[in-house]
């Protein structure tokens, strides 16, 4: 009877329930967007980082994410590669530059470079075009999200990186940077050339171990080899790149507060809502006490109309946020939505509502149950 | 018969070789209650002491402001006492927490109130299975005794009806099938027949009456309606708090058809 009674108390006063679902709904939205914006903004930061599947990483003292590095001596990865445990040391170029369109005007760009024979960073999520076309001459591939905004249209087209002419060997899907600033993947050697780097340069060595090598020690005996630069581990460099980007510059606790914001807001409206409505069946909780209730009975009452209103707003709100989510998903910052969030979302909304109910039951819990006489 | 408040216990343990003391479900002594606080303090209830038993329907009348209806709340278990002893169906309820009171009610005690406070939002029988869940009884054991509990009270043709396509006759006995369906000791009434015309308001204290013949429950009503009096064992006048009188009706209770016949009588005479 909780059930019913929580029931036919949510269901009785339509406009009221509609309220409440509208708060709840705005707040999961709000939520999931900001927690979405959150996980595709935290995706992309890592998402070189973890595609290059390596143990370690060489690169210059300081260097704070992957897009801004500081070129370090080729010698390093040969001490690298020197080094005991070691299987083998890629390595990758990485630079900001400039892509000049060929329908004129400029854009940053972030040029990658790396050998797939060695197997370093290689473009993936291919959709066009293959990977073993970046040996060809002029060759770069870049992802879909970026043609408009890098003057071309399709394979083939041409453009200009530095003072050397580019030609789209091929197409990426999903390969998004966090900074909106396009990747243009290439070989090593013509990386260099584009971002016009000295061949003893290189701005990482991507370290990866042997079967067995034990990677603190590994990485101390590198580190003992090259003191001018920093040898991270990938989840090191990883840490790195989130707490730079989402902290540092703000960003992220900027999405994170906003969902915080979504939840006070929810809570609030909830709050509101459920006490209204039990301030309305007031006398029905204290006929209820009158009739020898527990307040455990009552409060079953109350979080199960809360229970009820965090179910039903879950789903409507979660449908707008999936559609947002879909609206998102061709955009140069997608809104990302797993299960886990999904799971998180549904865990929030009904702690959101559990603490709504508290007002509400405090209410009740001050019920003089005499109040039945004197109605 | 007159008594007045301070004999009142003694004479009801006089009166234990008459009337089997087991037959006793709730009894107060010296009850005091005192309401508000500082200069606003009154004292509602000056030492009431008395005894329901099993099989009989009592009445307690008196003038607004007496003290019934805050007597009816300590006898409920509601309130508590200022000072005084209760217990009910032999627990002494005194010093128990607000959680024990609520299950002394639960296991012994039925209200029907003036203004029957069913729940609008749930029909006939959902209403009297609410009373059996907070008592814990629940599925096809609480459907079957919520139904037999609203047939008892003539109500079989409105058990998916909902308190707003309901007459006010038929609210009250559906507050009255809620009350009977926990199978209570004490039923506790609230002026039941206020809210509802001459008619009703007799057909209602018929059925109280007839509830009160079970050996194992007493029934209390509140009221001043003096039509109820007829259908009641005893009456108990209060006063500015103090029970003032006792009248135990020698000639019997009048069933609802007696007493239109007898009226019809006095009337041609």
């Amino acid at each position: 009877m909780t059930f019913t009674l929580a029931f036919r108390n949510l269901f009785h006063d339509r406009v009221r329930l509609g309220v409440t679902l509208v708060g709840i709904l705005f707040s999961i939205v709000l939520v999931a967007v900001q927690l979405g914006l959150y996980l595709g903004a935290r995706s992309m930061i890592i998402s070189m980082i973890d595609r290059a599947n390596g143990d370690l990483w060489v690169m210059a003292y300081g260097t704070k994410n992957f897009e801004e590095a500081q070129p370090i001596n080729t010698r390093d990865r040969y001490a690298a590669l020197s080094t005991p445990g070691v299987a083998n040391a890629v390595p990758i170029v990485a630079s900001f530059t400039d892509w000049r369109k060929p329908t004129g005007g400029s854009t940053l760009v972030v040029v990658i470079g790396t050998d797939n024979e060695d197997g370093g960073l290689s473009p993936w999520n291919v959709v066009e075009g293959d990977v073993t076309g970046l040996g060809a001459r002029d060759a770069v591939m870049i992802d879909k999200t970026y043609l408009a905004e890098l003057g071309v249209k399709k394979i083939g087209d041409t453009a200009e990186v530095g003072a050397s002419r580019v030609r789209v060997s091929g197409l990426t899907e999903g390969i998004r940077s966090f900074t909106v600033t396009p990747y243009v993947f290439t070989t090593i050697s013509r990386a260099r050339t584009l971002i016009d780097m000295p061949p003893d340069k290189i701005t990482y060595a991507l370290v990866r171990l042997q079967p067995g090598a034990d990677v603190e020690t590994v990485r101390n005996a590198i580190q003992a080899k090259v003191p001018d630069s920093e040898v991270l581990t990938t989840a090191e460099f990883r840490t790195r790149s989130l707490n730079h980007w989402l902290f540092a510059t703000g960003a992220g606790v900027a999405l994170i507060g906003g969902a915080v914001l979504g939840l006070l807001v929810g809570t609030v409206i909830v709050a509101q809502t459920l006490y209204s409505s039990t301030k309305d069946h007031l006398n029905e909780f204290a006929t209820l006490r009158a009739l020898g209730s527990s307040s455990g009975y009552i409060h079953r009452v109350i979080l199960m109309q809360a229970a009820l209103s965090a179910v039903l707003g879950y789903v409507l709100g979660m449908s707008i946020a999936m559609a947002v989510v879909y609206l998102s998903e061709n955009t140069a910052l997608p809104i990302m939505m797993t299960p886990g969030l999904a799971a998180l979302l549904l865990a929030l909304t009904i702690g959101m509502c559990a603490i709504s109910a508290l007002s509400a039951i405090g209410k009740v819990m001050r019920i003089d149950p005499a109040m039945v006489f004197n109605r | 018969m007159i008594a007045d408040t301070s004999s009142l216990a003694a004479e009801v343990r006089g009166n234990a070789s008459l009337e089997e003391p087991a037959n006793i479900v709730l009894e107060a002594q010296h009850i005091t209650k005192e309401l508000g606080r500082g200069a606003g303090k009154v004292r509602a209830l000056k030492g009431v002491s008395l005894s329901l038993r099993a099989g009989e329907l009592t009445l307690l009348m008196g003038p607004s402001g007496s003290g019934k209806t805050t007597l009816l709340s300590i006898l409920g278990c509601i309130l508590t006492p200022s000072e005084g002893r209760l217990a009910i169906a032999g627990h002494p309820t005194e010093g128990l927490s607000p959680e024990a009171l609520a299950e002394l009610r639960r296991q012994h005690i039925g209200f029907i109130f003036q203004s029957y406070n069913l729940f609008p939002t749930l029909t006939a029988e959902e209403n009297v299975r609410v009373a059996l869940d907070v008592r814990g009884k629940r599925g096809s054991e609480a459907v079957v005794a919520a139904q037999r509990a609203l047939h008892r009270v003539g109500l079989r043709h409105k058990l998916k009806s909902y308190p707003a396509n309901m007459s006010g006759g038929e609210q009250q006995r559906v507050a009255v099938a809620r009350a009977l369906a926990g199978s209570p000791s004490v039923m506790l009434a609230d002026e039941p027949t206020a809210a509802l015309d001459s008619e009703n308001g007799l057909a209602v204290m018929q059925l109280l009456s007839e509830i009160a013949k079970d050996k194992s429950r007493a029934v209390l009503a509140v009221t001043h309606d003096p039509r109820t009096v007829p259908f009641a064992n005893r009456v108990l006048r209060i006063e500015d708090g103090v029970i003032v009188g006792e009248e135990r009706r020698t000639e019997g209770v009048e069933t609802i058809h007696e007493l239109a016949r007898n009226r019809k009588r006095k009337a041609n005479a």
